[in-house]
């Protein structure tokens, strides 16, 4: 894991001594609203529902133990004792008064944790695989890349007021586990022919209001110029991207509008002037980073242990838990656990205090002293012992962590909605908490397979419901909420945006809606074959005769 | 005379500085004598005459930069550069380009919505003169503002003011064994 020097450390603890004037002046009347907003949000706080929203920054969702400990803290001592993880592989506040934020900030920086670009009209955290590095699919570790080019963003003066925020995320495996295709700028590292690391470059992608999968601006970007590129983009889309409205104001709108070609064509002529400029990266710098994201120091085990094999054939519950939660591991005798918030009764990627203190204790025992967060909202232990999973497994049971769903119908996405968000449009946490409680049965969760719901409250698409097997919207309609559902979706290799099914749904026909899609499916599918195939295959139109022949009546009030 | 932080001291601003004329009477307008910065249509529409003169400088407003007057840059004894908002970017990138690419030595001028939460960003860009709106601030204030000039002493990224970036600047350690 990256561990700060004097320089990190320095920048941090100058924000925090930033912030905090800022904030005195703010409270002071010297830095109005507007003035202050943009401010604020660069550090991650927003005005919400019931206080401010409080976003801290998790630098492509690696987490030490000291610093899970010192946000169940946090949580404990000026939040509601929870904490909500997102699809930004970040965590938010929900509860603190504004007034403490700079107090908060000068905590997590003295644990090499911020809140810098958490939110506003800036370069964003970089996301990237949270089974970095302990893939057996990985090609290259992605971290070290997210690492430096977060530092280049990292109060990046030329690009702090950009016309809408910017989003990089970075792969460095076969499978795509950034959503990369969704992203401002995707990277997806790979070697050439002659074996030379670099990027794949991808531009224009995002969900929210116009969902776009990105589009490759080049194919290989040799890895000493990788900043000098980002730099280039972000330059062309700062001085060119629309201003005059927000709604249109994202990199996705000005590549479309302008077309990939010729979009390329003005990067390329903006890079040729920075090209090779001091930006250009040495190796130097490169193995400094690179050396922090060495492999840990594991053991040299057998591939199996009699054990573990013992414990699955005779515990049930463990089989069922190792089935959907522990992936395998690039080393022999480690996996790789998840644990779940996806508890149901537990909104997606809430947890307690309690929870991460026993979630940091875990990580020193069992997995180096170090969790992730997925863009699921899930934690992952990269490296357990298979030795040691059964008892972690009892650990994590008795804490409320073991549910065993991960890429199962009940390990939903789901944004804040309208129990938190101001901008919401209906809640989606009662939705999946509906959901959740009509696919109760492990067994049939088990059988319907992977497939992935995705929940966002509005257009925003914090859910990611354009890329949810089963998305879905919540839409206002004269005051009423009403909630949109669109299939087909994807992440991944194959990202694709999910087709509306048609009128909308009132809240409480939502667990019928979902139960009829999977009836559905589990109708029309192969042997073997997952909802989102079958969706492929035989499209929407089965799905929609199910789902709205006994609906039709009362729709069209609702047709939106 | 309104006040300025200049070279991260407070000065007397010593050029006026020409709004847009009314109706975009760019060829008609009355040009004041002694040091004056003109709006980019007025310096193009009357290029010659005023490069005669040597006491005028020209602003470009947030959507244009400096490609229409690469010729001229070396000339100038003055550019600035407008921010209509203070959440308008564009205006860091023209200083970025007008200091590397076009290789403009002279004063630069930020000015209109330009607050001390910027400073630090809007000076590693390549401003040397920040100029906030007549009126935002009161001279105490501005007095404490010159302090955000330096809110971040260590920065990662190489900018104007700072060509090289950190990995450059100095030997960081590797990791912590
Ligand atoms: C509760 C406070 C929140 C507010 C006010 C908020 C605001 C927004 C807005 C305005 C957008 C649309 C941006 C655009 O398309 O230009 C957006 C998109 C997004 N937000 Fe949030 N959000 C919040 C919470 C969250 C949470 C909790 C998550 C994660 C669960 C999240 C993750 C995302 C993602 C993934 C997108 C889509 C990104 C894209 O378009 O590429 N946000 N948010
Ligand atoms: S999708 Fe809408 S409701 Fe949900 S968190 Fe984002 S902005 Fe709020």
């Amino acid at each position: 894991m990256y561990r700060y020097d004097d320089y990190d450390q320095r920048l941090v603890d100058e924000r925090v001594a930033q912030f905090r004037d800022q904030m005195r002046r703010h409270l002071a009347g010297e830095l109005s609203d507007d003035e202050f907003r943009p401010v604020r949000l660069q550090n991650g706080l927003y005005i919400q529902r019931h206080a401010p929203m409080y976003r801290i920054s998790i630098p492509y969702g690696h987490l030490a133990s000291r610093q899970l400990r010192k946000l169940a803290y946090l949580a404990r001592t000026y939040d509601k004792g929870y904490l909500h993880f997102t699809t930004r592989q970040n965590v938010q506040f929900n509860w603190a008064p504004m007034e403490v934020i700079p107090e908060i900030c000068a905590e997590l920086a003295t644990v090499e944790m911020h809140s810098i670009q958490t939110s506003g009209n800036c370069i964003r955290n970089f996301t990237s695989d949270p089974f970095a590095g302990v893939a057996g699919d990985e090609l290259i570790d992605p971290r070290p890349w997210a690492e430096i080019l977060r530092q280049w963003a990292t109060f990046h003066p030329e690009f702090a007021y950009l016309p809408r925020k910017f989003k990089i995320a970075v792969n460095g495996a076969k499978e795509d586990r950034a959503v990369i295709q969704v992203h401002d700028i995707g990277l997806d590292l790979k070697k050439n022919e002659a074996g030379e690391i670099g990027f794949r470059v991808l531009v224009g992608g995002g969900l929210g209001r116009t969902p776009i999968i990105g589009r490759e601006i080049e194919s290989f970007v040799p890895w000493q110029h990788i900043i000098t590129y980002c730099e280039a983009v972000l330059r062309v889309y700062n001085r060119y991207g629309r201003r005059d409205n927000s709604f249109k104001a994202r990199i996705k709108i000005l590549v479309s509008a302008l077309g990939i070609d010729e979009f390329r064509w003005q990067v390329r002529e903006e890079w040729a002037h920075v090209k090779d400029g001091p930006n250009t990266l040495t190796v130097e710098e490169v193995h400094r980073v690179a050396d922090f994201f060495e492999d840990p120091a594991y053991e040299t085990l057998p591939a199996d242990d009699a054990g573990y094999h013992h414990h699955i054939a005779e515990d049930l519950a463990f089989a069922s838990w190792v089935k959907r939660n522990v992936r395998a591991h690039k080393k022999p005798g480690y996996a790789s656990v998840t644990l779940s918030l996806k508890k149901p009764g537990v909104p997606p990627g809430d947890i307690t205090s309690e929870q991460m203190e026993l979630v940091a204790d875990w990580a020193d025992r069992f997995s180096f002293g170090e969790a992730r967060v997925t863009h699921e909202q899930n934690l992952v232990l990269a490296d357990v012992k298979k030795s040691e999973l059964y008892t972690l497994w009892g650990l994590a049971r008795k804490a409320g962590l073991a549910t065993p769903n991960i890429g199962l119908l009940t390990d939903i996405i789901c944004c804040p909605g309208g129990d938190f968000c101001s901008l919401a449009n209906a809640k989606s946490i009662p939705i999946a908490a509906a959901i959740q409680e009509r696919f109760d049965d492990l067994d049939y969760l088990h059988d319907i397979g992977d497939i992935e719901i995705n929940i966002s409250g509005c257009m925003n698409a914090c859910g990611h419901h354009h890329v949810g097997h089963i998305g879905i919207l919540g839409v206002d309609k004269n005051g009423e909420e009403w909630y949109q559902v669109t299939i087909g979706g994807s992440q991944g290799n194959h990202a694709g945006i999910g087709k509306v099914i048609g009128p909308s749904f009132a809240r409480a026909e939502m667990a019928d809606v979902i139960s009829e899609l999977i009836e559905t499916y589990i109708e029309e599918r192969h042997e073997d074959e997952l909802f989102i195939d079958t969706v492929r295959r035989i499209g929407l139109d089965p799905f929609k005769a199910r789902v709205y022949a006994n609906r039709q009546p009362h729709r069209k009030a609702a047709n939106v | 005379m309104s006040k300025v932080i200049k070279n991260g001291q407070i000065a007397a601003s010593d050029w006026r500085i020409l709004p847009l004329p009314e109706g975009d009477d760019v060829a008609g307008v009355e040009i004041p004598a002694g040091r004056v910065i003109v709006p980019l249509a007025v310096w193009l529409a009357r290029r010659d005459e005023l490069l005669a003169r040597g006491d005028v400088g020209l602003w470009f407003a947030s959507h244009q930069g400096p490609e229409d007057v690469t010729d001229d840059i070396a000339r100038l004894p003055v550019i600035a550069v407008d921010f209509p908002k203070f959440a308008d970017g564009r205006g860091y990138s023209t200083a970025a380009l007008l200091r590397t690419r076009y290789g403009y030595t002279g004063q630069l001028i930020a000015f209109g919505e330009v607050l001390r939460d910027q400073f630090n960003y809007l000076t590693r860009c390549g401003f040397d003169t920040l100029q906030p709106r007549e009126g935002r601030y009161t001279d105490a204030q501005l007095d404490a503002a010159i302090a955000s000039l330096r809110d971040f002493t260590v920065p990662y990224q190489a900018s104007v003011v700072d060509p090289q970036p950190l990995f450059r600047r100095v030997a960081r350690t590797g990791a912590k064994a």
